[in-house]
């Protein structure tokens, strides 16, 4: 449980990171907050010759409100988009989610770019980026580029980065008066990665929905849009029948795997029961 | 190739200065060079919190670090912690509420009450359960140690409240 002898440099701009990386001809790799990789090295799936550390990077760091959106520096912590006054204000469904992301030590440590560029399907920030139509900023020698989060989430840990690039800032649209969330996952132990989380963001007016996104995580190899359910819902308002149905309905969203202790029927029938609970649950922005 | 770097970091209120390789984990410095062992080896991947140190006094696992990251960081082990009298209290409640029997696990155990005590605030039982999620117990069932941190934060509180009248 030894990772292979690696080099290791701590780069004081994102440049220098960037120039680094192009240096090693691409046998390195980016640390941020270590909570994934440095497992992932110990048990020498991955074994880069140098290790670029970018948590220190200031220009990675910060919250701050740009316009109509909040902008996550990538090498953001998760303990801190748990605790952040902006957050809950301007993007209530990232706090929400924020406590189920692991255990209090490794919110310590890991970070908001780091979840999304190792693209767990069962982890919370990829998916809720997703269910907040969050753009990802990338730098990279070539230049900057901004791809939307329904663009980025490709497949099992995979993503639009290309070797090299770096995710430099989340931007999401801020919440408003008439932004309507929820967030809940079902695991078997708390703290422990969900059999099945979900997350809905929602622009409800006078009771009528006109705008609606919800994601599932941990039920494919990426996050999952119900795009059916959504499309039955908006211009609706919620009833218990509306809620019933939209449960009816996810059928046609998800084709969840099954494994020998969460069969896949269970794992659709959780998803149900949870998108019940979330529709009747949808909270107003504080 | 591979050569070992210099770093300079603060451990139980020392500086220290230091040339590791850079695969050492934080775990393995403490532990074999700074022949801190209080900071125990389990899984090392993060799962069973035998590992907790606090870095900037925070609780992080030690293993999932390597020593090279903590430069310029303060790091505060179960030693430091101890000798500086910060969980005399928590550890006395353990003691006497039996919340440990071989005792692997309790140096994690009390960086992680001691991260959730930090607020001042006394936490429900399901708080305390919550953020001991990451910390395994083989031998106690936990029960008698969410009671230990429990009976801690309130006589904290109720001390203070003895201090503020
Ligand atoms: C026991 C345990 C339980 C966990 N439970 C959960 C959970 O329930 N939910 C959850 O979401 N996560 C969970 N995690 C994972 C944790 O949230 C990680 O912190 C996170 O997935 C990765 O963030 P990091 O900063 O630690 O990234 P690192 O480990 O440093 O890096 C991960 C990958 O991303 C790349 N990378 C990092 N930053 C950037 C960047 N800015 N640009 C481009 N590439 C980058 C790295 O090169 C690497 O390939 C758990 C981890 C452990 C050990
Ligand atoms: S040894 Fe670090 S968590 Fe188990
Ligand atoms: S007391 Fe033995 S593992 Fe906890």
């Amino acid at each position: 449980m030894k990772a292979r002898a690696f080099d290791y440099v701590r780069p004081h701009s994102v440049e220098e990171a960037l120039q680094a990386f192009a240096n090693a001809d691409g046998d390195a790799a980016y640390i941020a907050g270590g909570q994934s990789l440095v497992p992932a090295l110990a048990l020498r799936l991955q074994a880069p010759a140098l290790l670029i550390d970018i948590a220190r990077l200031e220009e990675l760091h910060g919250l701050s409100v740009i316009g109509d959106h909040l902008r996550i520096g990538a090498a953001t912590r998760h303990f801190e988009i748990l605790n952040s006054g902006l957050v809950r204000t301007h993007a209530p469904l990232l706090s929400k989610a924020a406590s189920f992301v692991a255990h209090p030590a490794i919110r310590n440590r890991g970070t908001f770019g780091g979840s999304l560029a190792l693209a767990d399907p069962a982890s919370e920030f990829p998916a809720m980026s997703l269910a907040l139509g969050a753009e990802i900023e990338i730098a990279s020698l070539a230049g900057n580029r901004s791809v939307a989060a329904a663009d980025f989430f490709l497949g099992l840990y995979e993503t639009a980065l290309q070797p090299g690039e770096m995710i430099r800032a989340v931007h999401v649209p801020a919440a408003t008066a008439r932004t309507y969330c929820a967030f809940d996952e079902l695991a078997r132990r708390r703290g422990d990665y969900a059999l099945v989380g979900s997350g809905i963001n929602a622009e409800i007016d006078n009771g009528r929905i006109e705008r609606i996104r919800i994601v599932f995580l941990a039920v494919g190899s990426t996050p999952v849009q119900a795009k059916n359910v959504e499309n039955l819902l908006i211009g609706n308002c919620l009833t218990p029948e509306l809620i019933r149905k939209a449960q009816e309905t996810l059928e046609a969203d998800l084709d969840p795997p099954g494994d020998e202790q969460t069969p896949a029927e269970m794992r659709m029938h959780l998803a149900r029961v949870l998108l019940g609970r979330l529709l009747g649950r949808l909270e107003a922005t504080p | 190739m591979n050569s070992r770097i210099a770093i300079a970091l603060t451990i139980n209120g020392e500086i220290v200065e230091a040339l590791v390789a850079p695969r050492t984990t934080l775990t393995d410095f403490l532990r074999q060079d700074m022949q801190l062992t209080g900071t125990h080896t389990g899984c090392e991947m993060g799962v069973c919190g035998a590992c907790l140190v606090l870095i900037d006094d925070r609780p992080v696992h030690a293993c999932l670090m390597f020593a090279v990251q903590a430069d310029g960081c303060v790091v505060e082990t179960i030693e430091g912690l101890t000798s500086r009298k910060a969980i005399a209290d928590l550890q006395k409640a353990f003691h006497e509420r039996n919340a440990l029997q071989c005792g692997f696990c309790t140096p994690g155990m009390l960086m992680s009450a001691y991260g959730l005590l930090s607020s001042g605030d006394v936490p429900s039982r399901e708080e305390i359960r919550d953020t001991l999620s990451g910390n395994y117990c083989r031998c106690t069932g936990y029960e008698a140690i969410v009671d230990a941190i429990e009976r801690t934060a309130r006589d904290r509180q109720n001390t203070e409240t003895r201090e503020e009248a």
